[in-house]
């Protein structure tokens, strides 16, 4: 019975220093997630992941397993405000889909659709936000960061450099990147690095690789994130 | 300045953890941080320019454009508000002739507001150049206008102007006889430490801050962690609005507090202590740290306390305007210099807290309170109050009765006990723990301050007849919305998400279905929230909702629908553009009823 | 023919590529035309709608006569549906809210490149633009929401005829698009 947890009544083996979404992931258990990526230091902002763990919330990416927990995901409750949180994403940048390059890998769009996402619900708030072209590899559109900070975190632990930080307070927090100018051309950035490819949004792209796979044929046209997610996350990266 | 930033650096021994400390100095020289400056710092401490643009943009006493030379700030309280700020803030915009948010363009002067600066006994309250401003009337604005025009240097300034009363008006076991400077140590010593935590244990003492878990445990867990270092902080945060006292205790009380944080650190093990002051409190800094020169010089902190060979002393770390950093997370993250963002939880501060050591974080109340327990032992302490609330607890009373001030009461005092005592009358409701806590009614006031029932940090808002509910649910849910630190979804955008909500209904744009939306989102950025701010973000609306629905109701329109924006004010740029205001120029907010 | 649905559908600030899309239903239109009938609609002369059960809106609200067309739909029809990206979150045309709206003017009839007789228009017939462009949920009550730049035939008949054979619409996994 030890080391043994359940989650939606199914129970589940973990392992000392596991948290909850790893035990999952590893079980072929999909939670949403956004800001959670196994290669990184988990951050529990997006909140996505939200669970119920003996009756209390707690974001799965962040809490710890432990022998016996119950722990609560695919509810009908915890569905509906999973996404509630996921149209709070939309309304507060600008996330236009049809003109966004990276529709249909975008794990924000896949995650809304696997909710079933119809509609933003609240207000927008069409946020004055910009476009930092300046590199002549990689792209930022503010216009669709949801503050995740994979960017930054892929940067600081697996580049070993310090390209992006996350600076401002509440709704007014925005992307920066670290340069005198502000602009990403002036960072130690390269379009190898991880950090170029980590976004689960179009707000860093690479340059010159747009419409290479034609929308319908994109990763979740056909396919949903929970699949995707546990085939790429299953395994720990690398191994 | 290079010079200036280079020597600043040095008498911080260039540590990042002083950051906040170093752009505060920036600030109060240059009245910004200059490109320059961010440069040479990131430089000389060997951190990303990033970090420090971080952390000047999430403290809003810190600016990347220049603030005048004269930064006056003017606090936004519901307090503030009920002692006339809105009409003053107006007349002060007016007599500087600078707009609110706004620098002056000679760059002489820069007004804004500011959240609850803590002088709620004697508001409508501001800063200039960070020092606390009180009792603000037309006649001292008059005054104000004219030093500033004069040019006359801040610390010139008619004292009066600053000058900051206690209002200590009853006061019980704690604060009537404060222990004699050493006491509490001296009667420790003598005792044990050991025994000594177990009189708090014995106290049943509770954390004053709010959340009451109990102060022995909290120690002890500290004290059984592995590793040699651990630290004591003291969290004089004291940012929820409407609350007042660790201002007075600090500012009177402070031998006793001091030694109160001196007692935990032999107890647990640290020789490193923090006082996280506020910097809305920047005028008790000076004061404070003559105080800690006395205890140095008195054997009381250093290296050799009591001649003991124990080993603690006390830094004093002040805040730049952020009420997240009353969260004990957020506060270390503060201390170590970087944003006051929220940690995951666990691992707890006892366990890993600054620099990941184990550390006790604990109100400025609590550790008065345990020196006192450590003078006169645990027994004396736990006759006082309820079954689970030991001991009294200091209130800060602000709002509509005859005497605001400081209230030291034992915990189970009734609230009917507390207005009577403060000469409140005709009272519509208290706010109780300040916006994150309860609203109170009338009906309710034989409830009492425990935390079986009333939990409270110590504030306590009174509301008369006059005042409209609503408009004090919309300035606390401005609030929250104004201090949320951004970093979880249901609270950057459901905070403000439910400012824009509540100010459908209020400003009379609601509809039918409104009210149940507001309650909707509430519950969202009340269950999912990553922390206590946005975990109780909602609290000002659903506890006035709970009691007051009809109020909430009645603001609705018997309609179906209603735009939350004013759809003829969205014409208002092409009328002018086409010159036109023919009828069809216009758009009724509502569709006229066929 | 009593028994019919009526629908009415328009476009606001749209491109009427979702009505395109909802014509690619194809022959199933010939199925649809035996259950419902079409009010005011882009494929039929009738100016107002009028006692509709269902109205189809593609489009945002950018000028007053959007605000004027969405209410009389809402009036006239038991469920209003925002149909396509432009409806739910105001799509491509509400990219010019982040440019003031004094600006756009300027650029396209005062000091544009090719501006023959720079006049902003001001004839009375014209509607005037809002100052941003508003998906139709932030301007009257909406029932369902179809996504989709556009939205699928396939979006419109199963929402269609789920409507048709009384229950509750569903929109399956691979029916969701935001493109």
């Amino acid at each position: 019975m030890s080391n043994t947890l359940t989650i939606d009544g199914n129970t589940i083996p973990f392992t000392d220093g596991q948290t909850i979404m790893q035990a999952a992931t590893a079980t072929g258990v999909y939670i949403p997630h956004l800001c959670h990526h196994p290669e990184f230091t988990p951050h529990g902002s997006c909140k996505l992941c939200t669970v119920k763990v003996n009756g209390r919330i707690c974001s799965a990416c962040t809490f710890p397993a432990m022998a016996g927990q119950n722990v609560l995901s695919n509810t009908q409750e915890l569905t509906a405000d999973r996404k509630k949180i996921t149209q709070m994403l939309f309304v507060e940048g600008n996330h236009f889909c049809p003109s966004c390059e990276k529709t249909g890998n975008c794990q924000l769009q896949a995650v809304a659709y696997h909710l079933n996402m119809l509609d933003d619900h609240y207000p927008l708030f069409y946020p004055q936000r910009a476009v930092d072209a300046s590199h002549h590899e990689v792209l930022i559109d503010h216009n669709r960061c949801i503050f995740c900070t994979l960017c930054v975190r892929a940067s600081q632990q697996t580049d070993g450099k310090n390209v992006f930080a996350i600076s401002g307070r509440g709704i007014n927090k925005h992307l920066i990147v670290n340069a005198d100018s502000g602009l990403l051309k002036d960072t130690d950035l390269a379009a190898s690095d991880r950090a170029a490819h980590i976004c689960p949004t179009g707000a860093i792209l690479i340059k010159h690789t747009a419409y290479q796979v034609p929308i319908g044929q994109r990763l979740y046209d056909h396919q949903q994130i929970d699949q995707v997610s546990l085939a790429q996350e299953q395994t720990p990266h690398g191994e | 300045m290079q010079a200036f930033i280079q020597s600043l650096v040095a008498s911080h021994q260039h540590q990042p953890t002083h950051l906040l400390a170093i752009l505060r100095a920036i600030q109060a020289q240059a009245h910004y941080i200059p490109e320059a400056a961010i440069k040479q710092v990131a430089t000389l401490l060997n951190i990303p320019r990033s970090h420090i643009m971080g952390v000047i943009e999430f403290y809003s006493f810190l600016h990347l454009t220049p603030q005048g030379q004269y930064e006056i700030l003017i606090s936004d309280s519901i307090t503030d508000q009920m002692l006339g700020k809105n009409e003053l803030m107006a007349y002060l915009s007016e007599q500087l002739h600078v707009a609110v948010g706004a620098v002056r363009s000679d760059g002489l002067v820069s007004l804004n507001n500011t959240s609850c600066t803590g002088l709620c006994d004697q508001g409508p309250a501001g800063l200039v150049n960070g020092y606390a401003l009180s009792r603000l009337s037309r006649a001292r604005i008059d005054q104000i206008a004219a030093l500033v025009e004069q040019q006359t240097p801040v610390n010139e300034w008619p004292c009066e102007l600053f000058q900051v009363e206690d209002n200590i008006i009853q006061t019980d076991l704690l604060m009537t006889t404060p222990i004699e400077s050493g006491a509490a140590l001296k009667a420790s010593y003598a005792r044990g430490w050991s025994e000594t935590l177990a009189e708090i244990d014995r106290a049943g003492l509770r954390g004053r801050g709010g959340a009451g878990f109990k102060t022995a445990s909290k120690w002890q867990y500290c004290k059984d962690e592995a590793g040699p270092e651990r630290y004591v902080v003291c969290n004089a945060d004291e940012g929820e609005p409407g609350t007042f006292k660790d201002r007075v205790l600090l500012n009177t009380y402070a031998q006793q507090v001091f030694e109160g944080m001196t007692v935990c650190a032999a107890i647990i093990g640290a020789t490193h202590g923090f006082l996280y002051l506020r910097g809305e409190y920047l005028f008790l800094y000076d004061k404070l740290q003559q105080i800690l020169d006395e205890r140095r010089q008195a054997g009381l902190l250093g290296n050799n306390i009591l001649n003991s060979g124990l080993q603690f002393d006390i830094e004093i770390c002040l805040g730049a305007g952020a009420y997240i950093c009353g969260e004990e997370s957020a506060l270390i993250e503060s201390l170590e210099g970087k944003m006051g963002i929220p940690r995951n939880r666990p691992p707890y501060p006892v366990s890993q807290g600054y620099l990941q050591k184990p550390t006790v974080v604990n109100n400025v109340e609590t550790f008065l309170a345990a020196a006192h327990i450590a003078v006169h032992g645990g027994d004396a302490f736990a006759q006082i109050g309820t079954a689970q609330s030991k001991g009294t607890k200091i209130l800060s009373i602000s709002g509509d009765c005859a005497r605001p001030g400081i209230y030291e009461l034992p915990f189970g005092t009734t609230i009917h006990a507390v207005l009577a005592a403060c000469g409140a009358e005709d009272v519509l409701g208290v706010q109780i723990g300040g916006p994150s806590g309860t609203f109170i009614a009338n009906t309710e006031f034989d409830r009492r301050l425990a935390f079986e029932d009333l939990a409270t940090g110590g504030s306590f808002i009174i509301f008369n007849h006059s005042r409209q509910l609503l408009d004090i649910a919309q300035n606390f849910t401005h609030f929250f919305a104004l201090e949320s630190c951004g970093f979880c979804t249901p609270c950057r955008v459901g905070t403000s998400l439910l400012k824009k909500q509540l100010d459908k209904i209020v400003d009379g744009h609601g509809s039918a279905g409104d009210v149940a939306e507001l309650e909707a989102l509430c519950q969202i950025v009340k269950n999912h929230s990553h922390c206590g701010l946005g975990q109780t973000a909602a609290n000002p609306i659903l506890s006035t909702l709970e009691r007051y629905p009809e109020l909430y109701q009645s603001r609705l329109k018997a309609i179906s629908y209603e735009p939350g924006f004013d759809l003829d004010a969205a014409l208002a740029t092409a009328r002018r553009l086409a010159n036109r205001n023919d009828a069809a120029a216009h758009l009724a907010q509502v569709e006229d009823s066929l | 023919m009593a028994n019919k649905l009526r629908i009415a559908t328009t476009s606001l600030a749209g491109c009427f590529g979702c009505h395109m899309s909802f014509l690619d239903i194809d022959e199933r239109i010939i199925a649809l035309a035996d259950l419902v009938e079409f009010d005011r609609s882009p494929i039929t002369d009738i100016e107002h709608a009028s006692n509709c059960d269902i109205g189809l809106i593609e489009g945002g609200v950018c000028n007053s006569e959007n605000v004027h067309v969405l209410r009389e739909f809402r009036k006239n029809c038991k469920i209003l549906v925002a149909v396509g990206a432009c409806a739910i979150n105001g799509g491509l045309p509400a990219m010019r809210n982040f440019i003031p709206l004094e600006e756009c003017l300027n650029e396209a009839y005062l000091d544009g490149i090719g501006v023959e007789n720079p006049q902003i228009p001001s004839d009375i017939e014209l509607p005037l633009l809002l100052d941003q462009v508003r998906p139709l949920h932030e301007v009257v009550k909406i029932d369902y929401f179809l996504p989709g730049c556009p939205p699928s035939a396939e979006v419109f008949w199963t929402f269609l005829t789920d409507l048709l054979e009384g229950r509750q619409p569903v929109l399956e996994y691979g029916l969701v698009h935001f493109d």
